[in-house]
């Protein structure tokens, strides 16, 4: 296991960067939680607050050539891996324009941006993390891992899905393959309201990195500069082609599990324990001359532009309507008079 | 539409050579196409050796899995989105269960949900053989046809086995390709299969032509049906309309239908369980859409309701056979 120091040598342009995908995506769950509760969406809102150090982390190290997959709190990396806020409306009010055409919604949009791959979320957790490793194993046999700078697959997990066969299954077979693999793993405490001692019983859930052949590291999920600095590491060791790689993230959901979930649950004794990263954040970019009061304020109301522009565009598009739909499963819609 | 056999072969092909050849061929001519499966690399080429030789022509492209059918299918579905044409094999049908998330939920509701399609093979060896069990027999069409996205197909002959896994293999939607576990050796072909007149798939074959009765059947279960039709014809002088189906989801209800409306009775014969699947879809839509046309109340024959017995003397009474379904056209025809 390795611990990356707090203190890094992150740039400050990359820590900006990273803040304005933390408070866009901070804004834009805002909104859905707010659509929610003004019952003005297709089905519940599931947030990402309190994860948008590690998400977007996660993802602002990504590019073109490299795959996503994104769990239910990823708002953050899903925007730095360069997803449209347009799709997140279309998507979140079940519009006919939004990539899943309201088939399906909210946190199951797969959006592909050119080459920017993000797959789409199915709710059985364990489930995207052999998607991911069969991605990269296509890559493979396609030549498109040869090198030291080569693409990477990142998947988000948290401490209940770790808990899911498939991510078992799914991990030793990445660790077989040595696949340049990077597995995110939120530990945000609660497995929907089951707490850590009853979803697994390993000291620490970066133990497991060493089981899967694996290289393990830690960090503060709560303090940007740690997120940074450790999936920094971890996708760079990847992309080089050090094997797979597994960041740990200690931190806590600030919402329910979905916005009809008023995580009671949590206990005074559990919240006083963490931190909101985005505020802390703030703090320290403020403290250390990197950003100003005014800086901050632009941020926050280029995201609340963003946001409400996208919301008004999505909301005035059309909804899927029945009777246009071909109520049709398959792809190959010749098979009954053969292919 | 009936299917002659046609170019004699050298030797006779089995099968399982049927299956293994068009992955080769499939390996050989499409750079898309890989094989994942438990055992199926070295030179051990698979529990049933239907990928025997592969791994020594294609060594890249005929990878070991380890015993996590879940994975395996997740790491197909994954590899589908990156342009490839995964073919995983389970080691028995039996053990697809767990992969029943991945299946049902991830690969058959891909292009619905996303528009995205998910072109790969999941190959199924199916069916009882005496001693194998309750974990090493099941017939899995019941429980996968029922999941809207899956194409699901199961070969009866040599040909079938060459020309539906090529099908498969270009289809742009999951495929489940259940073969049989009992032809792979017992059935073989006396003409060169490549050659063979085949249809396409998602289309149903009459293997045998008749008036009296239409006996729908598919998987190993057709030779059953065809040993009844020669018996009946010769004992009893009834005329049976033998019927493949092939493909099971898109299931051809066109070719039952019509045959329905010649002969006015229908039974459909499985080792399937009876409860719910094919057998009962292909009863309700006869039931629903030929009514007019029965002379007698459709029937199936399926295997015991029980868990698939080990010992052969409870394996042969719980199994259907030839002399079960022959009675059950008897009684139907006299009805």
């Amino acid at each position: 296991m390795r611990t990356v120091p707090v203190a890094s040598t992150v740039p400050d342009e990359l820590r900006l960067a990273h803040l304005r995908w933390m408070i866009l995506a901070r804004v834009i769950d805002d909104r859905l939680a707010t659509l929610y509760k003004q019952n003005a969406l297709a089905g519940s809102a599931f947030l990402g607050r309190g994860q948008e150090a590690l998400s977007a982390a996660g993802g602002i190290y990504l590019r073109p050539g490299d795959i996503f997959a994104p769990m239910i709190r990823d708002q953050a990396g899903r925007l730095a891996f360069g997803e449209d806020p347009l799709d997140v409306f279309r998507t979140c009010l079940g519009r006919r324009t939004g990539n899943t055409r309201g088939r399906d919604g909210n946190v199951h949009r797969g959006v592909h941006v050119g080459d920017r791959r993000q797959l789409a979320f199915i709710s059985h957790l364990g489930a995207m993390v052999p998607a991911t490793v069969g991605a990269l194993l296509g890559k493979r046999l396609k030549g498109e891992l040869r090198g030291t700078d080569t693409p990477v697959g990142m998947v988000s997990i948290g401490d209940g899905g770790m808990a899911a066969g498939a991510a078992h299954e799914g991990l030793n077979a990445a660790g077989i393959e040595r696949l340049p693999l990077v597995v995110m793993v939120a530990n945000n405490q609660l497995s929907y309201s089951t707490y850590n001692d009853r979803s697994f019983a390993c000291r620490h859930l970066v133990d497991r990195a060493a089981a899967y052949g694996f290289t393990g590291r830690t960090c503060d999920g709560t303090d940007a500069d740690a997120c940074l600095a450790t999936m920094g590491l971890a996708v760079a060791a990847a992309r080089r082609g050090e094997g797979p790689q597994m960041v740990v993230a200690e931190l806590l959901r600030l919402a329910g599990h979905g916005e009809h979930d008023d995580a009671s649950y949590v206990t005074p004794e559990l919240r006083s324990r963490f931190g909101d990263c985005l505020p802390l954040t703030e703090r320290t970019l403020k403290n250390q001359g990197v950003i100003d009061e005014a800086g901050l304020a632009k941020l926050w109301d280029e995201a609340r532009q963003i946001s409400q522009r996208a919301y008004e565009q999505a909301s005035s598009e059309p909804e899927p309507d029945p009777a246009q739909e071909d109520w049709c499963a398959y792809s190959a819609r010749n098979l009954r008079s053969g292919l | 539409m009936r299917l002659q056999r046609q170019e004699p072969a050298e030797r006779l092909v089995k099968y399982l050579e049927a299956i293994r050849l068009a992955l080769g061929e499939l390996l050989e001519h499409d750079p898309r196409v890989f094989l994942y499966g438990q055992d199926i690399a070295g030179t051990f080429g698979g529990a049933f050796k239907a990928t025997k030789g592969l791994a020594e022509r294609f060594p890249t492209r005929v990878l070991n899995a380890p015993i996590s059918e879940d994975a395996i299918t997740g790491i197909a579905i994954g590899a589908a989105q990156e342009g490839l044409v995964p073919i995983i094999e389970f080691q028995f049908a039996d053990f697809a269960s767990i992969a029943f998330n991945q299946l049902v939920n991830h690969a058959a509701t891909m292009h619905w949900r996303t528009g995205q399609t998910c072109p790969m093979v999941a190959r199924l060896p199916v069916g009882g053989t005496p001693g194998g069990g309750p974990f090493h027999s099941q017939m899995v069409e019941g429980w996968l046809t029922h999941h809207p996205g899956l194409v699901v197909v199961a070969p009866s002959t040599v040909a079938d086995a060459y020309f539906l896994l090529k099908d498969a293999a270009t289809c742009t939607d999951p495929v489940v390709f259940c073969e049989h576990k009992y032809l792979y050796y017992h059935l073989a072909a006396d003409f060169d299969p490549r050659r063979a007149e085949h249809l396409p798939m998602g289309r149903a074959a009459i293997r045998r032509s008749g008036t009296d009765c239409t006996v729908v059947s598919w998987s190993g279960m057709v030779h059953e049906a065809l040993k009844a039709a020669e018996v009946l014809a010769g004992e009893h002088e009834i005329e049976c309309e033998v019927i493949d189906l092939r493909c099971l989801r898109p299931l051809d209800a066109d070719t039952i239908l019509e045959s329905v409306a010649r002969t006015g009775r229908l039974v459909v014969a499985t080792e399937s369980w009876p409860f719910g699947g094919v057998t009962a879809e292909i009863l309700a839509v006869v039931a629903s859409e030929a009514f007019q046309h029965l002379d007698a109340p459709p029937q199936r024959l399926a295997a015991l309701d029980t868990p698939i017995p080990f010992h052969p003397a409870l394996f042969a009474a719980h199994h259907p056979d030839a002399a079960r379904i022959a009675a059950l056209v008897l009684e139907t025809v006299s009805f």
